[in-house]
C-alpha cells in the first residue's frame, strides 16, 4: 500500500523546516501544502484544531503536530538513518537541549532582536550566556552529534539562519569566530550542507519579513 | 534502595508540580530512589553540580549522571526501564499523540501560573484560558484515553505519562482553588476530567505523592502574599 505523506508548512517556519530536512534525510516522499497563517486552510484548522500552527505532518490521514513531537515521530516510524542517538542518556541530552534552543535560547534571541537601543546591552548579556552554553556543546564535534547531521542540528537549524539575518538588519556580530568558535564552524557547515542547503527560505525575502517585524515591535515599544 | 550497580537519587522539593511527575513515575515503575529535598533558596552544590544550566529541580541522577527537565526525565526512565510498566505507549503513532497532550497538560499548569500571577481584580481572563484548555484536554483526550466515556479502566497497574502529567498538575486542584479563592475543576463543565482526576488521587500510590491539602494551601498563599509570581 503506497504511503501519503502531507507536510503542512509556511515558506519562512523554522519549525517546519526542520521536518523538511528530516524527511528529506530520511528520503521520505511527500506533498507540501504551503499555508498562509493569515487565512488558514480548514484543512490545517481540521489537522490542528488546537494550536492551528505549522508544521503538521499528516501521514496517511493521521495528523502529527509540534515539530519536536513530528521529529520523534519521523524517527520512530522510519527508523534507517536515525535522527536520534540510540543510547537512552545521549537521548536525554539530545532532548534536553532541543528544549532549551526552544525556550531559552530563542527566547533570549528574539528578546535582542526587538530590543529598543538603549535596551540592547543588556539583553545582549542573556543571549550570549545561552550562545556560550550552546558553543559548550559543540566542543570537539562537527554536528551536534559528531560526524553527521542529526535530531539536534535539525532543532537549531533556525538558529544558523535567523543569526545572520539578525546580524545584517541590526549591524552587529552576535556569533563572531573567536568567542564562539565552534559555533560559527558549526553554522557554516550546517548552512552548506547538501541536504540541507537547497531549503533555506529566499533571504531577500525572510530580511523584509524580519524587518518589518522588528519596526513593528520597535514602534510599539516606544512611548507615545 | 538500589545496589551500586542501579543508584537513582531524586532531587526535589515537595511542592514543585514538576517533582511530583518524576516521583510518580519512579514509583508507577517501581524504581527504587533515594529523595533528596531542596532548599531552593539555598541550593545544594550536587544540585549546581547537576544541573548547571537551569539550577533547577527536579534532577534524576543515575548512576551519577544527571537527567533534567521532567518531560526528559519521564521519557529517559521508561527507555532505560523498558520491561515493566511504560508511561508511553509502543506504537509511533500513539506515541506522538500522548506526547502531545503530555505537552498540552504542561500548558494547562502555565496558565494556572498566570491565574496566580493575576491580581484578584484581573482574575477573569487568565481564569477563562484555564478553563478553555480545561475543554481542550477533556475533549482532546476523550475519544483515545476514555473509550466508554468514563475512566472505569484507571488502576495503579495502567497508569501513564498523561495520568503522572495530570496528577502533578490537578492533584492538589482542591488546595489550588481554596488558596486562590477560584473554581478551576468543576464537574458540570468537566465531567471527565474531574471523574479522571479523583480516581486518580484515590489510588494509594498516588496519595503519596501529592502534597497534603493544608501544607499545599499553606505554601500557596505564603508565596502569592510574598509577591512570588511563577
Amino acid at each position: 500500500m503506497a504511503e501519503e505523506v502531507k507536510l503542512f508548512r509556511t515558506w519562512s517556519s523554522g519549525y517546519a523546516l526542520r521536518i523538511v530536512w528530516a524527511l528529506k534525510l530520511k528520503g521520505i516522499e511527500y506533498e507540501t501544502i504551503f499555508e498562509d497563517l493569515t487565512n488558514k486552510s480548514p484543512s490545517l484548522l481540521q489537522y490542528n484544531p488546537i494550536h492551528g500552527k505549522v508544521p503538521v505532518l499528516v501521514h496517511d490521514g493521521k495528523p502529527v503536530c509540534e515539530s519536536l513531537v513530528i521529529l520523534e515521530y519521523v524517527d520512530e516510524t522510519w527508523k534507517h538513518n536515525p535522527l536520534l542517538p540510540q543510547d537512552p542518556y545521549e537521548k536525554s541530552m539530545a532532548r534536553f537541549w532541543a528544549n532549551f534552543g526552544d525556550d531559552k535560547l530563542m527566547k533570549s534571541i528574539w528578546q535582542l532582536f526587538i530590543a529598543r537601543e538603549k535596551d540592547q546591552d543588556v539583553a545582549a548579556v542573556e543571549a550570549l550566556e545561552n550562545l556560550k552554553l550552546v558553543e559548550e556543546q559543540l566542543k570537539g564535534k562537527k554536528f551536534f552529534h559528531g560526524e553527521t547531521i542529526g535530531y539536534l542540528d535539525l532543532a537549531f537549524g533556525w538558529f544558523a539562519d535567523f543569526v545572520s539575518i539578525l546580524e545584517e538588519i541590526m549591524s552587529l556580530k552576535l556569533v563572531d569566530g573567536e568567542r564562539f568558535p565552534h559555533l560559527s564552524s558549526w553554522i557554516q557547515h550546517f548552512m552548506d550542507a547538501p541536504v540541507i542547503r537547497d531549503c533555506w527560505p529566499p533571504r531577500d525575502k525572510m530580511i523584509i519579513k524580519y524587518q518589518v517585524m522588528r519596526e513593528k515591535y520597535l514602534a510599539a515599544a516606544t512611548p507615545k | 534502595m538500589g545496589s551500586g550497580e542501579n543508584k537513582v537519587v531524586l532531587h526535589g522539593m515537595w511542592a514543585s508540580p514538576y517533582v511530583k511527575r518524576v516521583e510518580l513515575a519512579l514509583k508507577i515503575k517501581g524504581i527504587p530512589f533515594e529523595y533528596v529535598e531542596e532548599n531552593l533558596r539555598n541550593k545544594s552544590p550536587q544540585l549546581l553540580k547537576y544541573n548547571p544550566v537551569q539550577k533547577k529541580v527536579p534532577v534524576l541522577v543515575h548512576n551519577g549522571k544527571p537527567v533534567c527537565e521532567s518531560l526528559v526525565i519521564l521519557e529517559y526512565l521508561d527507555e532505560v526501564w523498558s520491561t515493566g510498566p511504560q508511561l508511553l505507549p509502543k506504537e509511533p503513532y500513539q506515541r506522538a499523540n500522548f506526547r502531545f497532550w503530555a505537552a498540552y497538560i504542561q500548558q494547562l499548569l502555565e496558565s494556572i501560573f498566570k491565574l496566580f500571577n493575576a491580581d484578584k481584580e484581573a482574575h477573569e481572563k487568565p481564569l477563562q484560558e484555564v478553563h478553555e484548555k480545561l475543554r481542550n484536554l477533556e475533549d482532546g483526550v476523550k475519544e483515545f484515553y476514555f473509550p466508554e466515556g468514563s475512566p472505569n479502566h484507571i488502576s495503579a497497574e495502567n497508569l501513564g505519562i498523561l495520568d503522572v502529567m495530570l496528577v502533578s498538575v490537578l492533584g492538589p486542584f482542591r488546595a489550588k482553588e481554596e488558596a486562590f479563592s477560584v473554581k478551576i475543576l468543576d464537574p458540570g463543565k468537566n465531567p471527565l476530567i474531574f471523574s479522571w482526576i479523583q480516581a486518580l488521587i484515590e489510588l494509594p500510590l498516588v496519595k503519596e505523592v501529592v502534597p497534603p491539602h493544608d501544607k499545599m494551601v499553606g505554601v500557596l498563599q505564603f508565596l502569592k502574599q510574598s509577591g512570588f509570581k511563577f
